[in-house]
């Protein structure tokens, strides 16, 4: 049996596929027996739904670091 | 709770009580261009246009900063500028397309009122109301993304939204693997407890 902790890495693993058959059948066990990974189970996988539902978009770091500068940039001029 | 009670204390007198919002420009990029750049996205399909249009509401937002009396929420604020960007941004479109469409009998033409009625959204209809659901959870997400500290929300946006492999983000922080899993469980029940109440 599985501990809690190690349930709990393998859930967050397997909402992104990467975690093997194998353990992935040692957590549905441990389910079985533990309500509390149960429900956090239920949620998280609930969240990758959501996640995917709302068709998220974001910028990436570099894009974000750009805009920083820019604005930077402007804040200085605003000042001077 | 606490934290929100523990914020305010200081500055608990008459004078502020209904002036209790400040900007801080130089946090705006990290709290709010995610939140800002979905709405846009959610609106105008085209992302480098949205982009620009957060960048530009980010500029807008400075210039007149001083006309900000604090009564909203920094990102309520901002909001209300990127919605008249876009609104702009489609007048724009309008007025170079209109000239092209004047022949066409079945064009969207806004000085004759041939409004083209069929191609107005009907906000009643089903897949409108699973559209503004959608963009409403999206806006909800990122706003609870932004709560997280920099970098969970760093990580989980890059492996959760940009669909990053667990490799290639661990090369470009520097962190390991299992700093990684910890980080995005951390993140994923921060979220699922700010979701909590109106989504799960």
């Amino acid at each position: 049996m599985i501990s809690c902790e190690e349930a709990a890495e393998i859930c967050d693993k397997a909402q992104y596929d990467e975690v093997s058959k194998w353990r992935y059948l040692k957590l549905r066990i441990h389910l079985l027996f533990c309500k509390t990974c149960a429900q956090h189970s239920k949620k998280n996988t609930q969240l990758s739904h959501l996640c995917q539902k709302a068709e998220l978009h974001s910028l990436t770091e570099s894009e974000k670091e750009e805009m920083k500068t820019e604005l930077e940039k402007k804040t200085l001029v605003g000042k001077s | 709770m606490e934290i929100a009670i523990l914020t305010k204390s200081p500055t608990f007198s008459p004078q502020t009580m209904e002036h209790t919002h400040q900007l801080e420009p130089n946090k705006w990029v990290d709290r709010y261009s995610d939140y800002l750049f979905n709405y846009a996205v959610s609106r105008i399909s085209d992302t480098e246009m949205a982009k620009d249009l957060v960048q530009e509401t980010f500029f807008a937002g400075l210039k007149s900063a001083k006309n900000y009396k604090g009564d909203a929420a920094e990102r309520t604020w901002l909001i209300a500028i990127l919605k008249r960007k876009v609104i702009d941004h489609y007048r724009k479109i309008n007025s170079k397309k209109g000239k092209a469409e004047v022949r066409m009998p079945q064009s969207f033409d806004e000085e004759s009122g041939n409004w083209a009625e069929e191609r107005v959204a009907d906000p009643y209809s089903q897949a409108g109301k699973s559209q503004l659901e959608n963009e409403e959870l999206g806006l909800a997400i990122q706003e609870c993304i932004a709560k997280l500290p920099k970098k969970q929300s760093m990580v989980f946006t890059m492996k959760t939204i940009q669909g990053i492999s667990t490799e290639d983000i661990c090369n470009e922080l520097g962190i390991n693997p299992s700093n990684l899993w910890v980080m995005i469980h951390r993140a994923r029940t921060a979220l699922m407890g700010c979701l909590n109440q109106n989504w799960f």
